[in-house]
């Protein structure tokens, strides 16, 4: 495979997982900006800040108001990680590689594109959102449905799995430090409305609100969550898991290419860091410093990725 | 239906009646609903649209995927018409290919006197890197798309021989697809011949024609594109992944140890056989256009080792230059010792005095042509022009009459398409494919066809607003 297609499949699938996030914030903003009204104007900052887009906001509007910060991250052109500029890279990448796509999964992205390129081409009301933001996920999910129903289990795969696992635990990692002083032990005192909507806020924007209630019953607090987000390997977003799959992957495309490389020792050494670990141990270490470490690793993962396999040199 | 056009239709005779070839298409389609018909053309744009065959317009930046519109009304070829065609186009073929050996190495058709030296000595299409070069397999031009018109029942006339990088193929083959998709019912009824195995025969092809001493046992092609902006990017996707090879960009390559090799995620590999989307002048900025950033430093030095093959060579654009299209008739002979069984269109040259002049003074009537034009652009069509832009196209001629030449406005043949008021006669033409490989000249049954939409229209080209249709060749 060229290392042109390699690099393709890998931002193919990252900028998808990309769109779902933004998209998934934005339902997690709404949501709370509807059931608790006093808090609206807080949440949408703090969902700007979470996807890291505020300096660029500011840098197009005054207010901090539903309807724009919606429109921002669903549409505009100036952001970069909108839904809208998200799809197009991935169907520009889709494009490159096309190729290396079985028909399904092909017809499946450029159905995704025209479809919510159609959705987005006028502002979203907050009406029509709701049937915006399903769109966006159902789209999503057909691609991935084609990506696992249609592909040769090979390097196409693997390349295709490590995009969409290293863009989620670097999504995952970024919201949780966001919001890390508010899963502080010294912060846990319980029964505040400000922090209870902040740790809804947390499991909606990585759905995992209903999830947490399966495994954790009803008592939402702090540490619980923490434990729940990073360390637990049934969770298809906590940090655990992503190692895990992204370990997994990169074992495996050295299993068919019959090489180790260097990409595969720094996902066993990062994955290794989630292995028999305790939450209290995390926060002692420091919340905050341990998931600095972790976008900072990941980034550095995504790169060694890169130098292996050749995307671009 | 009574057909009273001056021009030929290849459906209806003057008398109303479907000739023979379109007899049982006809039969069906007079049962069919019109309403129903109609349905079926929107959905084959949906289907268009979702498997991505679109095409780019240059300068247009909005609108910069666009669909070529599909006419579902199929053009059909009967048994006897295909066989002579495909005479007439492998003769051609088979001249083109030892015109372009003779041409970079003795030159016997110029000692012979046939034809003028200064058009092939200063002709930009003549590439002085490739004189004593001959290719792995000895074949120059390895695919070619033959644009023929038909003025009358037997009348077919070669356009243009498109020996550079004729595209089109894929429209073929998607055509037919949606076709096969949308009325089952017809081919089961109608003994049309399947292009499908044109992806097969294009991979065998250029792995026929790879050098020989080459290290692997089965050769390595790879399809080199310019890239996604190029407005025929999903037809260089498209073949690649139809015949399972790569789809590199000049980026991708490099030369190691002497051999073209592709960068791949173990590695470089070395590629065979290149089938390239890229313009000579493009392809190689050591030894063409230094600022190129779409091809491969040192390639030309690697092909003139043997070490690959490209297909089309470099420099084949001479054989198809229009400066050079008047002269087909004398290649087609100096080579076969035939006359050629396919005719060219009358062509003045405007570079010689007493044409210019004929040209001039009849200029509402011809069609005249950029020499080193393609897609439409830069051409005049006398009858269609107004006055200003004949004038215009005067001025243009005069200041550089070497860059033109001038055709007489052919009565081209129609086919109906489905208009909102039932069929409705349009002017077509017809790009048949070849492949070459040493030895071997094969010619898919089908072809693309391109219709004028506009009634009255006729220009063809995508890019002017022409739309395609599918190409029935009817078995014996």
């Amino acid at each position: 495979m060229l290392g042109k297609t390699a690099g393709g499949l890998f931002w193919l699938f990252r900028y998808l997982e990309r769109a779902e996030n933004t998209a998934r914030l934005v339902e997690t903003g709404w949501r709370i900006a509807l059931t608790r009204q006093n808090a609206a104007v807080a949440e949408w900052e703090s969902v700007l800040n979470t996807a890291g887009l505020r300096a660029a906001y500011v840098e197009s509007y005054t207010e901090v108001e539903a309807s724009s910060v919606i429109n921002f991250l669903l549409r505009d052109k100036e952001c970069i990680s909108s839904v809208r500029a998200s799809i197009n890279a991935a169907r520009a990448n889709a494009r490159l590689v096309r190729t290396a796509l079985t028909s399904e999964v092909w017809e499946a992205v450029n159905e995704c594109w025209m479809d919510i390129n159609a959705l987005l081409k006028r502002p979203v009301s907050e009406r029509s959102l709701g049937e915006t933001l399903s769109a966006i996920r159902f789209r999503c999910a057909v691609v991935r449905g084609a990506l696992h129903g249609t592909m040769l289990r090979n390097d196409t795969f693997w390349f295709s799995r490590l995009g969409t696992f290293v863009e989620r635990a670097d999504n995952s990692a970024r919201i949780l430090d966001m919001k890390y002083y508010v899963l502080l032990p010294t912060a846990a005192y319980v029964g505040s409305s400000i922090d209870n909507t902040q740790w809804e806020t947390i499991l909606r924007s990585v759905s995992a609100d209903r999830s947490y209630r399966w495994i954790k019953g009803d008592d939402t607090n702090p540490r619980d969550i923490a434990d729940f987000l990073i360390l637990d390997g049934r969770m298809p977003r906590s940090l655990a898991f992503c190692y895990d799959k992204i370990e997994e992957n990169l074992q495996r495309l050295c299993r068919e290419y019959g090489k180790d490389m260097p990409s595969l020792d720094v996902a066993r050494q990062q994955n290794a860091r989630f292995k028999g670990k305790e939450i209290d141990m995390i926060f002692d270490e420091g919340l905050h410093e341990f998931l600095e470490r972790a976008i900072a690793s990941t980034g550095a993962l995504a790169q060694q990725i890169e130098t292996d396999y050749r995307f671009y040199s | 239906m009574t057909n009273t056009s001056p021009f030929f239709d290849e459906m209806f005779a003057p008398d109303g009646t479907a000739r023979d070839a379109y007899a049982q298409y006809h039969q069906w389609f007079g049962r069919e609903d019109s309403r129903h018909l109609r349905r079926k053309s929107v959905e084959a744009e949906a289907f268009f649209r979702r498997v991505g065959i679109t095409f780019n317009v240059y300068g247009q930046e909005e609108a910069d995927e666009r669909l070529i519109p599909f006419d579902i009304v199929p053009r059909v070829i009967s048994a006897r018409e295909w066989t002579r065609l495909e005479k007439g186009i492998e003769q051609r073929v088979r001249a083109i290919n030892a015109f372009l050996h003779d041409i970079y190495h003795r030159q016997e058709i110029l000692r012979a006197g046939r034809i003028p030296a200064e058009i092939i000595i200063g002709n930009e299409a003549f590439l002085p890197q490739m004189i004593g070069v001959t290719p792995p397999g000895g074949i120059f031009t390895h695919i070619i798309g033959v644009d023929l018109v038909r003025t009358g029942p037997d009348e077919f006339y070669v356009l243009e021989d498109n020996a550079r990088t004729p595209s089109g193929v894929s429209y073929m083959l998607e055509n037919r697809e949606t076709m096969l998709q949308m009325f089952p019912e017809l081919f089961t009824r109608l003994n049309v011949r399947p292009v499908s195995s044109y992806p097969q025969q294009l991979r065998r092809s250029l792995a026929a024609s790879a050098p020989h001493d080459r290290g692997s046992s089965k050769p390595v092609i790879a399809v080199l594109t310019p890239g996604i902006h190029n407005s025929a990017y999903f037809e260089h996707a498209f073949l690649a992944d139809q015949m399972g090879v790569e789809l590199v960009e000049s980026h991708d390559l490099t030369i190691r140890d002497g051999r073209v090799a592709m960068r791949t995620t173990q590695g470089f590999q070395p590629v065979d056989v290149i089938y390239r989307r890229v313009d000579d002048d493009y392809l190689d900025p050591l030894n063409f256009n230094p600022n190129s950033m779409l091809g491969v430093a040192g390639i030309m030095d690697v092909y003139r080792a043997g070490r690959i093959t490209i297909a089309n060579a470099p420099g084949t654009g001479i054989a198809d230059d229009k400066a050079l299209y008047s002269y087909m008739p004398d290649i087609v002979e100096f080579y076969t010792g035939e006359k050629a069984i396919l005719k060219n269109v009358p062509t003045w040259r405007c570079s010689e005095a007493d044409s210019l002049a004929y040209v001039l003074d009849h200029l509402p009537e011809l069609v005249v042509k950029e020499v080193h034009g393609s897609g439409g652009y830069g051409m005049l069509v006398g009858p269609a022009a107004s006055k200003r832009e004949l004038k215009a196209f005067e001025r243009k001629l005069r200041a550089k009459p070497h860059n033109y030449i001038a055709q007489p406005t052919l009565a081209l043949s129609t086919v109906p398409i489905l208009s909102k008021k039932g069929l409705a006669p349009r002017h077509v033409d017809l790009r048949p494919f070849v492949l070459c490989s040493p030895g071997k000249v094969e010619i898919t049954p089908g072809g693309l066809t391109r219709v004028a939409l506009k009634e009255g229209s006729l220009v063809v080209n995508s890019s002017q607003g022409g739309g395609t249709k599918d190409t029935w060749v009817l078995g014996e």
